[in-house]
C-alpha cells in the first residue's frame, strides 16, 4: 500500500503539536534576528573601528552553513562552560544566522533616508541616540518590513535543521515516527504539506502587510 | 563587502588555516576533513550545474511554454520554494524508494540541491528576462526574427548579465546547503566533522577547522562570481545605447 489513510489520521495530531514547536522556534529565532540585526546595522554605522569587526562577523556567518553553526553553538559553547539545551541552542543559532541577513536589510533601509534628515537633526541639536530613535528608524523600518518578512519565511523553512540536534520539531517528530513504523511516506509527505501550507499563508500575510504599508507610507 | 575586503578576508582565512594545520593537535583531523571537503565541492559543483539547467528550463516554460507545461513549471517553483530543503532531501531519500525508485545518496543530494536552488533560480531568470526593455523585442520583430531567434540572440545574452549576481548568491546558498546532505549518510565535510567529533570529542578544534574551510570555499566562490560579473558587465556597457 502506497498511502495508508488510517496511519495518516493517527499521526496527524502529533505532527500538528510538533508544528507548534516549529512555530515557537521560528518566532523566538526571528525576534533574536530582528533585534540583533538592528544592533549590528547600527554598530556598522558608528565608525570604522566598530564597523570592521562587525562586517567580518556578518560575512563569516553568512558564508558558512547554518547546520555547522547549530553544531557549533550546541557542541562548542559547553566546552567554554556555557551549557544550553538543544532548543535554546537551535533558537540562538537560527537567530544569529538570520540577524546577519536582517542587518543588511536594515542597513539598506537606513541608507535610504535622505541626508537632509540627518542634517536637520544636527541643526536641531539632537543627540545621536535621539536621532536614531525618533527620526531615522521610524522612517527606515516600515519600508523594509516586507524584506524582513521574507527572511521570516526563510528562517521558518530552516527550522527542520534543528532535528539534527534532536529538537522535537516537525522533522524530528516525523523521523521518529518513520523509524518506529518503517513508514516514512506519510510522516514526511505530511511535513512537506504542512510546510507548504504555512509558507503560502505567511507569504500571503506578508503581501497584505506590504500593501497596507505601501498605502500608509506612499510618498 | 567590497571585493578588496573579501580578498583580504580570504587571505586571512587561508593563513589561519595554514597556521592551525602546522600544529599536531589539528593535523590529525586534516586528511579526513580534506576528503570530506572534496565531496562537498563535487556535490556543490554538480548541484550548481543542475540548478542552472532546472532554473532556465522552468523559467522558459513558465514564460513561453504551452499551458499545461506552464502550470507544471509554476507548480514546481511554488512547491520547491515553499518547503524546506531538508524535507525535500528526506522525501527523495526515504519516500521515493516506496514508489520503487531507489537512488544513490549522492544522486539524491545533487538532485535535491539542484531542484531546490533551481526553483529560486527560475524566478531570477524570469526577472532578468522581463527586465530586458520591450524595445528589444520590438526591434527583433522589426528585423523579422522568429520568437526563438529573438530570445536566443537578443534577449538572453542581455538577461544573462543581469542574472549573474543573483545566481552568485544562489550558488553560495547551495554550497552552504550541501551541509544538509551529511544527514542522508553522505561523507561530506559536515559528516566527517560529526564523525570525528563523536570519536575524539575535540569539538572546538574540529568545528573551528570546518567553519574556516567552509568560509574559504564560500569566499573563493564569491570572488569568482564577482570577477565574472565584472567581465560580463563590460560587454553590456559597450553594447547599450542609453
Amino acid at each position: 500500500m502506497l498511502w495508508d489513510w488510517n496511519y495518516t489520521w493517527e499521526i496527524l495530531p502529533d505532527l500538528l503539536s510538533a508544528a507548534v514547536i516549529t512555530i515557537e522556534v521560528t518566532l523566538l529565532g526571528f525576534v533574536i534576528a530582528a533585534v540583533l540585526g538592528l544592533v549590528l546595522a547600527i554598530l556598522r554605522m558608528l565608525g570604522p573601528v566598530l564597523a570592521a569587526p562587525v562586517s567580518v562577523f556578518v560575512e563569516v556567518v553568512r558564508s558558512t552553513p547554518l547546520l555547522i553553526q547549530i553544531f557549533f553553538v550546541y557542541f562548542v559553547l559547553p566546552k567554554f562552560g556555557v551549557t544550553i539545551d538543544a532548543f535554546t541552542a537551535g533558537v540562538l543559532a537560527l537567530g544569529i544566522h538570520y540577524a546577519t541577513y536582517c542587518s543588511e536589510v536594515y542597513r539598506a533601509g537606513i541608507e535610504g533616508i535622505a541626508r537632509g534628515q540627518w542634517e536637520a537633526s544636527i541643526a536641531l541639536n539632537l543627540g545621536l541616540a535621539t536621532t536614531f530613535k525618533d527620526i531615522i528608524l521610524p522612517q527606515a523600518i516600515p519600508p523594509v518590513v516586507p524584506a524582513l518578512g521574507n527572511y521570516l519565511v526563510a528562517l521558518f523553512k530552516e527550522t527542520p535543521l534543528l532535528s539534527a540536534i534532536a529538537v522535537l520539531e516537525l522533522m524530528q517528530t516525523a523521523k521518529i515516527m518513520g523509524s518506529e513504523t518503517f513508514r516514512y511516506t506519510e510522516p514526511i509527505t505530511l511535513v512537506g504539506l504542512l510546510f507548504l501550507i504555512m509558507s503560502l499563508v505567511s507569504a500571503a500575510l506578508i503581501r497584505v502587510v506590504e500593501r497596507l504599508l505601501n498605502r500608509r507610507y506612499a510618498r | 563587502m567590497g571585493l578588496r575586503s573579501i580578498v583580504l578576508l580570504l587571505i586571512a582565512t587561508v593563513a589561519l588555516l595554514a597556521i592551525l594545520s602546522l600544529q599536531s593537535q589539528f593535523q590529525i583531523f586534516l586528511p579526513g576533513l580534506i576528503e570530506g571537503a572534496w565531496m562537498t565541492v563535487r556535490i556543490a559543483a554538480l548541484g550548481c550545474v543542475f540548478a542552472v539547467v532546472c532554473g532556465v528550463t522552468a523559467a522558459l516554460l513558465r514564460l513561453y511554454g504551452p499551458l499545461p507545461l506552464r502550470w507544471l513549471a509554476r507548480g514546481y517553483i511554488e512547491v520547491f520554494r515553499g518547503t524546506s530543503a531538508l524535507v525535500q532531501l528526506f522525501w527523495l531519500f526515504f519516500v521515493l524508494p516506496y514508489f520503487g525508485v531507489s537512488l544513490e545518496p549522492f544522486t539524491v543530494a545533487v538532485l535535491t540541491l539542484g531542484l531546490n536552488v533551481g526553483a529560486y533560480g527560475a524566478e531570477v531568470v524570469r526577472g532578468a528576462i522581463q527586465s530586458v526593455p520591450r524595445g528589444q523585442w520590438e526591434a527583433g520583430t522589426a528585423l523579422n526574427m522568429t520568437r526563438g531567434q529573438m530570445l536566443k540572440r537578443v534577449i538572453l545574452p542581455q538577461a544573462v548579465v543581469t542574472m549573474i549576481p543573483p545566481w552568485g548568491n544562489l550558488f553560495i546558498e547551495l554550497l552552504k546547503a550541501t551541509a544538509l546532505v551529511s544527514l542522508i549518510t553522505i561523507t561530506d565535510l559536515a559528516f566527517k566533522a560529526q564523525e570525528m567529533n563523536q570519536t575524539t570529542l575535540k569539538t572546538v578544534d574540529i568545528f573551528t577547522l570546518v567553519l574556516l574551510i567552509y568560509l574559504a570555499m564560500s569566499l573563493t566562490l564569491t570572488i569568482g562570481m564577482r570577477s565574472l560579473e565584472k567581465t560580463a558587465g563590460r560587454g553590456l556597457a559597450r553594447g547599450r545605447v542609453h
